[in-house]
């Protein structure tokens, strides 16, 4: 892992947050947390509370896991078993984020509790903990990091869900209607996307 | 090369037992909800119970069984009640199984009810009776192909009060991979045999109760159920009765029929049996016997799929169109059907063109 980045400055935030966000857009330009992604984006409205929850798992186990592994993993060099650990990581603090909201918020529980099991085996969730390690990134900046890739996968699967929306109201042919045509809709999206690559280098 | 195995290995084992660890601990310190009450029907019972479960569970603890099929999945939709106060929000898994008129009457699934504060509800009064049964399976008798007699000791309670009509549910055990299941069958045996209850199950393919009382339910095995639950029954009005029921559905009206008997009601009545061929006719000898012996009682057994030179006597046909024929005005009758939903929509088409009110028509849809 390289050295951290200097300093905690503004525009160093704000670049960590919109290069996760766009340019590494999670779920197009990575294409990672698909599965939960062509279920839930039929409507804006499931979209926004799955994508909600997204943000914050990602930004807490992003921070949580660089915890463990710059604390745990690497003074005891075990740096190979991350991916393990920190699936195991990520499925406590779902559970234990469930049991809170449900405890303490029944409203956010019924906006975004049914959703939070779903989270736990996103994969979203465990690459934006993985890539972090490439990062050069300290404790804050990962935590930003994690917020941004969040950010980008909820803003993608909004994105996606107003598109069906509108898609929905119109007749398809049957072979391309469902998966289809979402599948080919992402494709244009990440294809948009494309064009943020390489705008920023962190 | 070993150390390190066993590093990992400890390391690993570690970070498990220690979050599972947490996660118990988090969930007795925060899922504490201490003790609620429950209160039903306006303080006719009141139970305390300790919150963190569904409303489903914690009344079934307090032996009062809603009807549930799924196991408290949200699927079946059976386990409905009123929740008057302190139900929250309704789940996003209630959602597709409420109507406007339910919401309105705040009804919930109370499986998805979880007791999290004190709670006011509202259920049928007749639940308070519905009790958990265990019984030794006496016989199994085939009366078709696909249509068995099940006959049913009762062991714990050794006894059982019911309505000629209701229905028990019955617990399947799991097999192969598939699930316990709970089914509803009507009763066919007579309220008057309290220490037995008889069902007539027909065989659905693949279906995984029907599958399992088949082909894995033995004679002297234990079974479970619940009951009686259901509101189909005997008006006790004079009016003539029109009872039409194919196949497994003969169940209740059996169980009405007996009923009558032993109790000297003398109310004219028909019965339309609706079947394939002849060799799906069961019971013939029992219901011609009561036909005989009993002027009120006529029994029709009208097959629709006969070939046409088997000698066969009787009715042809559906059996919506035989029982138009012989009762072109239903308009003083009273009717008891029991089957498939698209029969029973067929049945009340006919009754009702006959003549017939709606609300004297009188049915038990079995999905």
């Amino acid at each position: 892992m390289a050295a951290p980045l200097d300093g905690n400055s503004f525009a160093t935030i704000v670049l960590v947050f919109i290069s996760a966000a766009f340019t590494d857009n999670i779920l197009l330009a990575r294409f990672l947390g698909m599965c939960s992604c062509l279920g839930v984006s039929k409507k804006v409205d499931t979209s926004i509370g799955l994508g909600a929850a997204v943000i914050f798992v990602t930004a807490s186990t992003a921070a949580l896991n660089y915890l463990v592994y710059t604390h745990l993993l690497v003074p005891l060099h075990l740096e190979y078993l991350r991916l393990i650990t920190f699936i195991m990581v990520i499925a406590a603090f779902v559970q234990f984020v469930e049991m809170v909201v449900e405890r303490f918020s029944p409203t956010l529980y019924n906006a975004l509790g049914i959703f939070l099991p779903l989270i736990t085996v996103n994969c979203a969730i465990l690459g934006i903990s993985l890539f972090m390690l490439n990062k050069p990134y300290g404790f804050f900046e990962t935590f930003i990091f994690g917020l941004g890739g969040g950010f980008g996968w909820f803003f993608a699967i909004t994105l996606l869900g107003g598109i069906r929306e509108k898609i929905n109201e119109t007749v398809l042919p049957k072979g391309l209607a469902g998966p289809g045509i979402t599948l080919i809709i992402i494709g244009i999206l990440s294809l948009a996307f494309v064009g943020f690559s390489g705008m920023i280098k962190i | 090369m070993i150390a390190e195995v066993l590093i990992s290995a400890a390391f690993l084992t570690g970070t498990g037992i220690i979050l599972s660890a947490l996660l118990v601990f988090a969930e007795k310190k925060i899922l504490n909800y201490g003790p609620c009450t429950i209160d039903i029907n306006n303080g006719e019972k009141k139970y305390t119970v300790t919150g963190g479960t569904s409303l489903l569970a914690s009344l079934a603890a307090n032996d009062i069984f809603i009807p549930s099929a799924c196991g408290g999945r949200g699927s079946c939709a059976y386990c409905k009640v009123s929740v008057l106060e302190g139900g929250g929000v309704i789940s996003p898994v209630e959602e597709p199984y409420l109507s406007d008129e339910e919401r309105k009457q705040q009804v919930r699934l109370s499986c998805q009810v979880k007791v999290r504060n004190d709670l006011k509800i509202k259920i049928p009064k007749e639940l308070f009776s519905v009790k958990k049964f265990r019984g030794i399976l006496e016989h199994k008798k085939p009366l078709t192909h696909d249509i068995l007699e099940l006959r049913i000791q009762l062991v714990e309670p050794d006894s059982i009060d019911f309505t000629a009509g209701r229905y028990i549910q019955l617990e399947s055990k799991e097999y192969k991979g598939k699930d316990a299941v709970i089914r509803a069958y009507s009763i066919s045996s007579s309220p008057s045999d309290k220490t037995h209850i008889e069902l007539i199950i027909r065989r659905v393919p693949d279906g995984i109760c029907t599958t399992w009382v088949f082909d894995h339910l033995k004679e002297k095995e234990e079974v479970t159920f619940s009951g009686p639950h259901g509101e189909f029954n005997l008006s006790d009005t004079d009016a003539p009765i029109i009872c039409i029921a194919g196949g497994s559905g003969m169940a209740p009206i059996r169980s009405i029929l007996r009923d009558m008997k032993e109790k000297g009601i003398m109310r004219p009545t028909t019965y339309f049996f609706g079947a394939l061929t002849q060799n799906d006719l069961f019971y013939v000898s029992e219901l011609q016997k009561l036909a005989e012996e009993h002027p009120w009682f006529t029994h029709i057994p009208a097959l629709s799929n006969e070939p046409e030179d088997s000698g066969w006597q009787g009715e042809r046909g559906l059996i919506t169109n035989v029982v138009a024929k012989h009762f072109p005005d239903t308009s003083k009758h009273e009717a008891y059907l029991c089957g498939s939903p698209g029969m029973i929509n067929a049945c009340v088409q006919v009754l009702t063109k006959g003549g017939m009110p709606e609300d004297r028509i009188f049915y038990d849809k079995f999905a």
